[in-house]
């Protein structure tokens, strides 16, 4: 009788034991999330005020003048990621094909070691790379060496998944093109590569998204300024670069015009990662279709 | 991995088109391992200067001096490894709690809500978290938290000295939120793929839920777990512009997690540009190469822990 009393009331000191466990467990997930929404909380709060035409539009202002934006930022952002996308494409999927097709032996293996090895390099020593390469012989900073170290941090992201994407085509896809008497070749752009296209599409949106922000390697290779700048080969203006700068300022101006340019990257960040949820989610179906 | 023997018959190259082909495959692998190549020899090139004029002393001398020429990176190194550390220990907690919660007991309609925002929390850009940690947790820190810390705590040297908002701990802080996600993530995966056997043999052994979570689930993926954690720690280490804005950037090593510090990644930033010897950007190159080759380290360190368990599936 005893014993079994004092068995009811251990079982029952356990079960409150659980409860206390998971709802300690539940509060670690509840703050993770909490914390998603205060900080988006005040990006869009602080942010919004900033918003307006001028802002998306104009040049930056010196200090005192009011007014003024990122349009120079915005501009550079998309030409940078233009070129460091259009770089990123060829090698990253060359590569995954490369690995797809070919992937046994040691000399693939060292090329998937060298490329998760790449994906822990910090951002900052890609930057020091794109200066050693393409700043310091030349001089003077550009926006060519931004895209380049924009093109180091979404390699291993394509390359990795256009691998899984072309592997993932099934075999039968490929052996019917071969049977149909298609080369080798043209099996792989007009058959496989299309096949794969949506996962491979997927990969690049969230390697864009990855770098959109991405502001350490532009302090020495980008640099920023002041103008209107198109030319590649010349320092340009970032968006990601205008907040860090303008957060660090002294000025309460520009500090909320820091905000501001945070609510669009945040805004570009989330649109792109919620299309590359859907374009999985529509790949998904496709294979299963 | 799965191609079959009847596919490398076909998948000779033997047409003009088809060699063409693979010349130009070959050709984008062998740039891609360049590129990758080249990362690490103008690393070691770059601060080949600066490792001529100071030798191995350069990682245990403290001092920080552009005007001397006199650099040793000890206060950055140790203000790394702090920031990192405050950072592992409170994601490992967080992170790990979650993904328990997420794997275990969390009902759809709210396991699937809560994934999604801790992974957002992922895609929030490094600058954002600096910005966000600069006007709104650095004054936080300042008036309301390390007060808080210092009058329970105060007798601990950790938590003595004044405090300035920007920080050691408020840099650690910054970054636990920054790699909560990876740790989460990933764990929740590990602990999905625990076969269910487990879980019930526990269950039927009389374990109430939460034991079997915690006793059974939970050290069947250590080793995936931890390697979560490892990835997590290498993101934490080469992190830069967020903690640049947080840090107080002060090469200094000071016993109180109050004190402004600097780290690897953030002296490069503040200080690459404006290097006006070539003995002073050659330092720079070399706390670089110390960055790259540790991150490189606690990352094939971690991947190898994750593959382990999760079998050839690459994270």
């Amino acid at each position: 009788m005893a014993q079994s009393a004092s068995r009811h009331r251990n079982l029952a000191r356990r079960r409150i034991v659980g409860g206390l466990g998971v709802g300690l467990a539940l509060l670690c997930a509840i703050i993770g999330a909490a914390c998603l929404l205060i900080i988006l909380g005040y990006v869009i709060v602080q942010g919004a005020g900033a918003l307006n035409r001028d802002f998306l539009t104009q040049l930056p202002h010196p200090v005192g003048v009011p007014g003024g934006g990122v349009g120079n930022g915005i501009l550079g952002t998309f030409i940078i990621l233009g070129i460091a996308t259009a770089m990123a494409i060829p090698i990253g999927l060359l590569t995954g094909i490369y690995l797809s097709l070919f992937g046994r032996g040691p000399i693939p293996e060292a090329l998937r070691f060298l490329s998760d090895v790449l994906s822990g390099v910090p951002s900052i020593a890609i930057g020091l790379f794109a200066y050693a390469v393409l700043v310091a012989p030349f001089k003077h900073f550009s926006a060519f060496s931004a895209s380049f170290a924009f093109m180091m941090l979404m390699l291993p992201l394509l390359v990795r998944t256009s691998e899984q994407a072309i592997r993932s085509v099934p075999q039968t896809v490929r052996e019917g093109a071969l049977a149909l008497g298609m080369s080798n070749f043209r099996a792989t752009v007009r058959i496989v590569i299309p096949t794969a296209m949506p996962a491979i599409i997927t990969a690049l949106l969230l390697a864009i998204a990855r770098v959109i922000g991405e502001t350490a390697p532009l302090l020495f290779t980008a640099f920023g300024s002041q103008f209107w700048e198109s030319n590649p080969n010349r320092p340009m203006a970032v968006l990601a670069l205008q907040v860090f700068t303008y957060a660090i300022s002294p000025y309460p101006s520009w500090q909320a015009q820091a905000w501001g340019g945070a609510l669009l990257l945040i805004g570009a960040v989330f649109v792109l990662s919620l299309g590359a949820r859907l374009m999985l989610r529509r790949a998904m179906r496709g294979l299963e279709a | 991995m799965t191609v079959g023997p009847q596919f490398r018959r076909v998948a000779r190259f033997v047409s003009p088109a088809d060699r063409g082909f693979a010349a130009v495959v070959y050709g984008g692998s062998i740039l891609f391992a360049l590129l990758i190549i080249g990362l690490f020899v103008e690393l070691v090139l770059g601060s080949w200067p600066s490792i001529i004029a100071f030798g191995p002393s350069f990682i245990w001398k403290s001092s920080w001096d552009p005007i001397t020429s006199n650099f040793g990176a000890l206060p950055m190194i140790f203000g790394t490894v702090m920031t990192s550390l405050i950072a592992i220990v409170l994601a490992a907690f967080i992170g790990i709690m979650a993904a328990v919660f997420l794997a275990d007991f969390a009902p759809q309609w709210l396991g699937q809500p809560l994934s999604f925002l801790i992974e957002l929390l992922a895609a929030v850009p490094s600058v954002v978290y600096g910005l966000w940690g600069l006007f709104v947790l650095a004054p936080f820190m300042r008036t309301t938290i390390g007060p808080a810390l210092q009058h329970v705590l105060g007798w601990v040297p950790l938590f003595s000295g004044p405090i300035y908002g920007v920080g050691l701990l408020t840099g650690g802080i910054i970054l636990a939120l920054m790699i909560v996600p990876t740790v989460t993530a990933i764990s929740r995966d590990v602990l999905v793929a625990i076969p269910r056997d487990l879980r019930e043999a526990s269950m039927a052994l009389g374990s109430t839920k939460w034991e079997t979570a915690i006793r059974v689930v939970l050290p069947a993926a250590r080793v995936g777990v931890f390697g979560a954690c490892v990835l997590a720690l290498g993101r934490a280490l080469g992190e830069t512009i967020a903690v640049t804005m947080v840090i107080g950037n002060r090469p200094e090593i000071s016993a109180s997690l109050f004190a402004p510090s600097y780290t690897l990644a953030s002296v490069i930033a503040n200080e690459f540009t404006e290097a006006t010897t070539s003995i002073y950007t050659s330092a720079l190159i070399e706390l670089g190469l110390i960055l790259f080759l540790v991150s490189m380290a606690v990352n094939a360190l971690a991947r190898f822990m994750i593959w382990s368990v999760r079998g050839s599936e690459r994270v």
